[in-house]
């Protein structure tokens, strides 16, 4: 059957900057908001805005994502012609090799895109929260007659140093790109979707299949550019995060429990879908309280939550306290614990009384570059043992025990990572 | 496939008063997230009945949206799968279900095109866990031709409303009394039946000659001595909600701990449709003390005691205690409820005030 366009989402990023959060999972698979994951967002879009076929490229650590994925069920995506397709790197009779770049992952699918016969081809990431009507961005790349259209957005002047900056003339043809320029000519920064005429996507892909890490930035784009000089651009003004920082991402979930929040999940219209169980409604308890939050379903609080994100099935034992923090599905907070300003993963289990995120900011013994906030990060499935105090700015990943906390207490920019996984 | 499953999901609910002017019974919501029909739907995918029937006919619009995609309760399978049965117009019968023994006779053919040797015969309204499975072995070595699944309530309960049995030492079933004023007895029955597919076809074969309509009173009470009827005795949790005040408890039941460890953390689960819904939230002044809250709800007031349904808003300064907020309703600020029931889409102005009183509820609509 032949669709109009498809879509083909870069989900094998491993996302290093998110610490330990990506350590076993692929950054689209980290959960978001409470109940959802990254790729949600871009999965959601495609749907809503009626492209059904999506192909999805895997490669780092796919296990989460294929599950999540699955069928395709909780998007509308098990169709019949179409749906959703997890496309990993495969073995070929010459040649075989990992995805090298966003393009060359691209190329290497590229019977995937044949059988559909599309007209058009849109390219999305799997890692930035937003709602996006890619069928009007498709009007506007067809009204403009355009081979490629990159959908951009206004950024503040003084930032647009830091990405890819695209210069357009009156009719938002691009007549120039640059990259984390100076001195920028434009304010309009590269969001990293794109939609291509297929003829055109095919052409360069195959043109430049020799390059090494053949990437759509950094030679697709040029390559199109050099060639047609007939890009366009698509001006987005609504919300989009770019959530690849620890401190990003923590920004981002917080802006959700805001009064209004700018990135409102309660509209009925534009939907956000996800794999979900049927869980029971969030239970309550007697003395607990729950105030600037947002709490997934089947958890039960006996405790305390102010300005924190909670996903389905947590436990907050009485009198724990949970301030600033972001707390993923299935995780326990013992009796009396304090924790504050900390990104908990999966099913994680904080025991009684201890204090995570006391002390000042002390630069990371493990990676400054990753750890250069105020923030205890812990990997999913990891333990943290009763009574232990957690400086700021820390990481912890794996069943850790009372030995592992010299006089009970990890310092401030201190990590502990350990193999083995909670029994 | 040890057995097939029919849910008679078509009672009118008249004693739910205006809470039934838009849904049948089973359709009745139930703990925050649920709908009556989804215990019973999820006991029987749990027990590995994989092809069941619901039969509706009262009001049936809400529950039919509700079984909309078979998919939730893994029915949707090339071996078996969730049938919706109306009451339909042949050249043989116009008529509606007259009773339940009828509604089943309409649909024999259902029965004779199916090759499972068990039927488990169940109400749409009954909340409880079970494995239909224990059931049949009990059934088996009791060696029964009817085995009724009862609970025995506390001695002293009013059973007015229920089915009681009379039982001998072996649990057979010696006595029915159907919804006696007063009775010595309080074994009740669940309205849960197994029986044997074949001499549950060739019983209402009988029915439909002798234009007898109902299944306690023409088969269950008729048989009693021809047939041995055994009584199984549940040993969980058990509602029926087929009134106001029993909708109430019900619900109210699930603030207990051990109602909802039973419920909501113990193996198997219990399915119901997917909405989508955002994670609820709590805004500045909220204050939440025993109490369910489902998704999509945004609190900004006070809430104590209740049971708080999908997609409920709650304004600033609100009082709300022991009430259940039923979906999709609209509360303004300042406004004080107590014991009520607030209907599905209601919207509640600001500074309403309305009380209901313990033991009789208020229903609020539109």
């Amino acid at each position: 059957m032949k669709k109009k366009m498809i879509a083909m989402l870069l989900a094998g990023g491993q996302g290093s900057r998110l610490g330990v959060l990506t350590a076993k999972v692929a950054k689209p698979a980290v959960a978001f908001g409470g109940k959802y994951r990254i790729i949600d967002f871009p999965l959601s879009n495609c749907v809503n805005s009626g492209v059904d076929t999506v192909g999805v490229l895997t490669q780092y650590q796919p296990l989460r994502l294929n599950s999540h994925i699955g069928t395709g069920l909780p998007w509308d995506l098990d169709k019949r012609d179409g749906g959703v397709t997890v496309l990993p790197p495969y073995e070929k009779s010459e040649d075989s090799e990992w995805y090298t770049g966003t393009a060359n992952a691209i190329y290497q699918n590229l019977e995937y895109m044949e059988q559909h016969h599309p007209e058009y081809v849109l390219i999305l990431s799997g890692d930035h929260i937003y709602k996006m009507d890619y069928e009007e961005m498709l009007e506007c790349h067809q009204r403009n007659g355009a081979d490629a259209t990159i959908a951009s957005m206004p950024v503040p002047w003084e930032e647009a140093s830091r990405f890819g900056i695209v210069v357009t003339d009156e009719n938002r043809k691009i007549t120039a790109f640059e990259e984390k320029p100076a001195n920028p000519r434009s304010n309009l920064a590269s969001m990293g979707i794109y939609i291509f005429n297929w003829e055109i996507l095919r052409e360069a892909l195959i043109s430049l299949k020799d390059v090494q890490g053949c990437d759509f930035g950094k030679h697709i784009i040029p390559y199109c550019f050099e060639k047609t000089n007939n890009l366009y651009t698509y001006e987005f003004n609504g919300y989009w995060k770019d959530v690849g920082t620890l401190s990003s991402y923590w920004e981002a979930n917080m802006g959700l429990v805001d009064l209004v929040p700018e990135f409102n999940l309660y509209e009925e219209f534009w939907k956000i879908y996800t794999r979900e169980a049927a869980l029971p409604p969030l239970y309550m308890a007697s003395g607990a309280r729950a105030e600037r939050s947002i709490i997934g379903e089947g958890s039960s609080i006996y405790g305390t939550v102010i300005h924190s994100v909670l996903g389905p099935n947590v436990l907050v034992e009485e009198g724990a306290v949970i301030q600033d923090s972001i707390v993923m599905s299935g995780v326990k907070i013992g009796k009396n614990a304090r924790v504050e300003k900390a990104i908990i993963a999966d099913n994680t289990a904080v025991g009684e009384n201890a204090v995570l995120g006391q002390g000042n900011y002390a630069e990371s013994k493990l990676d400054p570059r990753v750890y250069c906030s105020d923030l205890v990060t812990v990997d999913e499935n990891s333990s943290i043992p009763a009574g232990v105090s957690v400086g700021k700015n820390t990481a912890i990943s794996g069943c850790t025990e009372l030995e592992d906390y010299p006089n009970g207490r990890l310092e401030d920019g201190g990590y502990i990572v350990k193999a083995g996984e909670m029994g | 496939m040890k057995a097939l499953g029919i849910i008679l999901a078509g009672g009118n609910g008249r004693r739910m008063r205006e809470l039934s002017n838009k849904r049948a019974v089973a359709a009745m919501p139930v703990a925050g997230s649920y709908r009556a029909i989804d215990f019973v739907l999820s006991n029987m995918t749990n027990s590995q009945i994989g092809k069941v029937a619901v039969i509706t006919q009262y009001s049936s619009r809400s529950l039919n949206e509700h079984l909309s995609s078979s998919k939730w309760w893994d029915f949707g399978r090339k071996q078996g799968g969730l049938f919706v049965f109306n009451p339909t117009i042949t050249p043989q019968n116009n008529e509606w279900y007259r009773g339940t023994a009828d509604a089943l006779a309409q649909n024999l053919n259902f029965l004779r095109d199916s090759h499972e040797p068990y039927v488990v015969i169940a109400p749409g309204d009954g909340v409880y866990k079970v494995d239909y499975n224990k059931v049949i072995e009990y059934h088996m070595q009791k060696e029964a031709d009817i085995t009724v699944v009862c609970k025995k309530l506390p001695a002293g309960t009013d059973v007015s409303r229920f089915g009681v049995v009379e039982l001998d030492e072996d649990m057979r079933i010696t006595g029915f009394e159907e919804k006696p004023v007063i009775s010595e007895l309080n074994t009740v029955s669940c309205g849960i039946y197994i029986i044997r597919r074949r001499l549950l076809i060739s019983l209402l074969e009988q029915c439909e000659e002798m234009e007898w309509f109902d299944f306690v009173r023409d088969v269950l009470m008729r048989q009693r001595k021809a047939k041995r009827i055994y009584a199984y005795n549940l040993k969980g949790y058990w509602a029926n909600i087929a009134t106001v005040d029993a909708f109430y408890q019900c619900n109210m039941d699930f603030l207990k701990p051990e109602v909802r460890q039973e419920f909501f953390y113990g193996f198997p689960e219990i399915y119901t449709k997917v909405d989508d819904n955002p994670p609820a939230k709590f805004n500045p002044g909220s204050f939440v003390e025993n109490s369910l809250v489902a998704s999509g709800t945004i609190i900004n007031g006070t809430i104590k005691d209740s049971v708080i349904f999908k997609k409920v808003f709650v304004g600033g300064n609100c009082h709300i205690r022991n009430c259940i907020i039923l979906n999709d309703v609209s509360i303004g600020d300042g406004v004080a409820l107590e014991n009520c029931i607030v209907e599905s889409r209601t919207k509640i102005m600001a500074g309403t005030q309305i009380k209901g009183e313990e033991g009789a509820v208020r229903i609020v609509t539109h």
